[in-house]
């Protein structure tokens, strides 16, 4: 059952340049799994529409959420400001997540790029199988490296080559001569595009999280679509409604 | 207190229906009101056949709304009527069914077909859509075509026609009078404003349509400033839209002339508007002793 509710603000802090660690507490967090995301909305009337922000932690008792977000506009911006015992209002639990069943005791890449590394997160603690971590940042800050590490063998691809593999995901993968049954990941277009290829190569399953601008988040306005090779239920058009039949789609399902 | 109204002979038992295509059919939205309590239902615009809608991105923020280009994508009405009318008719309020097409005869294909069912009480006419190249707005920007396209599906509509009006038009009372005169039933207004938004940082439009609608609570004086003119113009019940988020809004439109309200874009921000406008209507008739809301249309002074 999704609600737009009141969060309180618990902790926050800056842990990379422009990117935010917020822990909230709201009743939500019970119903939250690995790959789904919140609505966030901003005080300001000015900025009208939810920001949608993917769900990085939930903690033990099931009564908090973490989110981990880059200051992308004016919206995360204000978020970017709260503290401690500020209240802000949140619409969720949205999305449909990642499906835990399809890795279930096999070997499997769970892979993040950039302001994608933090749904991995809950996704590591979560995952019942073989896990092997595989995250692209752009330079030596690492954020959520260390919370990763306690779930999984974690795998760096850095863009400027500080820190692991120079390059991207793909190429962490090459060097590091890994091989996966299943594949999970959340991060740019590219890529989730050469992730679809590489599982299509493989004959692999890829479950890639896509983004794309949202207005409702419950599926009702059909801003945020995604071509698909089928017919997709709602419109019969070949167009999945991302917040709702998504985030997380099978690699297979989408054209990207 | 009595918050009945009556378009077209078709009574509501309050003035609150939703804004075509920011509800869907009601089902993402059932989820968080009750359907029942509202005075009516317009679904998101179907056509007679499916239409995949515009390229992404086809939404973006601007300052207090919102500008879409989601461009009409619909499962087309045969899917519709055996799937969403069958959802809606379980609740206790009425069906309008949103109507669009790129030519009259798509018009009169759908139309027909929702002749035959007795769950849709009324028709609203999309003639305004800004974000659909071909058809639709052409119908509501020029006051003959809207004439001939009025009269036409009065030809065929077995339910009450309401024609949708565009408020990218030089004189709006022009075009409401033109679509009184065909015999429209009612009217509703205002469709969205047609926008622009660029990415600074990318020199990019924020839309791939480049154009988008305007809606959301920064659009609402041009909407209450249109209804309170076509009041003026015409006879025919209006249907007041255009940024309405609160009770307070939704009377200013029924002050200015509308006989009902719809809430849009302020289903995103807040799931429980429509709900929270029919109670807010509520108290302000005991504040302010008001016994029948149809005392309310109209009545600025």
């Amino acid at each position: 059952m999704k609600e737009k509710v009141t969060a309180l603000v618990i902790s926050q802090q800056e842990i990379a340049e422009n990117i935010f660690d917020m822990w909230i507490e709201t009743k939500l967090a019970a119903e939250a799994h690995p790959g789904q995301f919140i609505g966030v909305f901003p005080k300001n009337k000015s900025t009208i529409l939810p920001r949608p922000i993917s769900i990085c932690e939930v903690n033990e008792e099931k009564t908090a959420l973490r989110i981990v977000y880059r200051i992308a506009g004016q919206g995360t911006k204000e978020f970017s400001s709260y503290t401690a015992g500020d209240k802000v209002d949140i619409l969720g639990i949205l999305g449909n997540g990642f499906p835990l069943e399809a890795g279930k005791g096999k070997k499997t890449f769970l892979m993040g790029g950039g302001i994608g590394v933090p749904p991995i997160l809950q996704l590591a603690k979560e995952l019942d199988a073989e896990k092997q971590v595989v995250v692209g940042y752009r330079d030596n800050n690492l954020f959520l490296k260390e919370d990763l590490d306690k779930y999984a063998s974690v795998y760096v691809a850095t863009e400027d080559g500080s820190v692991g593999t120079k390059g991207n995901v793909m190429d962490a993968i090459a060097a590091n001569a890994l091989d996966a049954e299943v594949i999970y990941a959340c991060g740019p277009m590219p890529m989730l595009r050469a992730i679809k290829k590489y599982a299509e190569e493989k004959g692999i399953k890829a479950y890639i999280s896509l983004e794309e601008h949202m207005a409702c988040g419950v599926g009702a306005c059909l801003g945020c679509v995604v071509k698909t090779k089928e017919v997709d239920h709602h419109s019969h058009v070949n167009n999945a409604r991302i917040c709702t039949d998504g985030p997380v789609f099978d690699a297979e399902e989408v054209n990207i | 207190m009595n918050t009945k109204v009556t378009i077209a002979g078709v009574e509501l038992k309050n003035p609150v229906m939703t804004g075509s295509g920011t509800f869907g059919s009601g089902m993402e939205y059932g989820e968080f009101v009750d359907l029942n309590q509202l005075g009516a239902v317009v679904t998101k615009g179907v056509a007679n056949v499916p239409w995949p809608g515009n390229p992404t991105p086809r939404v973006t923020e601007v300052y207090g709304g919102m500008l879409n280009a989601i461009g009409l994508q619909n499962p087309g009405i045969d899917v519709f009527m055996e799937r969403d009318i069958p959802f809606l008719k379980q609740y206790d309020t009425k069906i309008i069914v949103n109507v669009c097409g790129k030519s009259v005869e798509d018009y009169v294909e759908v139309v027909e077909k929702l002749g035959d069912s007795k769950d849709v009480a009324m028709l609203e006419i999309n003639v305004s859509c800004p974000n659909v190249k071909e058809g639709a707005i052409a119908f509501g920007q020029k006051a003959d075509a809207l004439y001939n396209i009025t009269s036409e599906l009065k030809k065929h509509a077995k339910q009450p026609i309401i024609m949708k009006l565009s408020p990218n038009v030089t004189d709006i009372t022009e075009m409401a009078r033109a679509a009184e005169a065909a015999g429209a039933d009612a009217l509703s207004l205002i469709n969205t404003i047609t926008g622009m938004k660029i990415d600074i940082h990318r020199r990019k439009f924020a839309l791939a349509n480049k154009t988008g609608g305007m809606s959301g609570p920064a659009i609402k004086p041009v909407a209450v400033r249109m209804v309170y003119q076509t009041a003026q113009a015409v006879k025919i019940p209006i249907i007041g839209m255009g940024g309405i988020a609160t009770a307070e809004d939704a009377i200013e439109f029924i002050l200015a002339g509308a006989t009902a309200v719809s809430v849009g874009a302020m289903n995103f921000v807040n799931p429980y508007t429509t709900v929270e406008v029919v109670k807010g209507i509520e108290d302000y008739m005991r504040r302010y002793n008001v016994e029948n809301l149809t005392d309310l249309i109209g009545a600025v002074q």
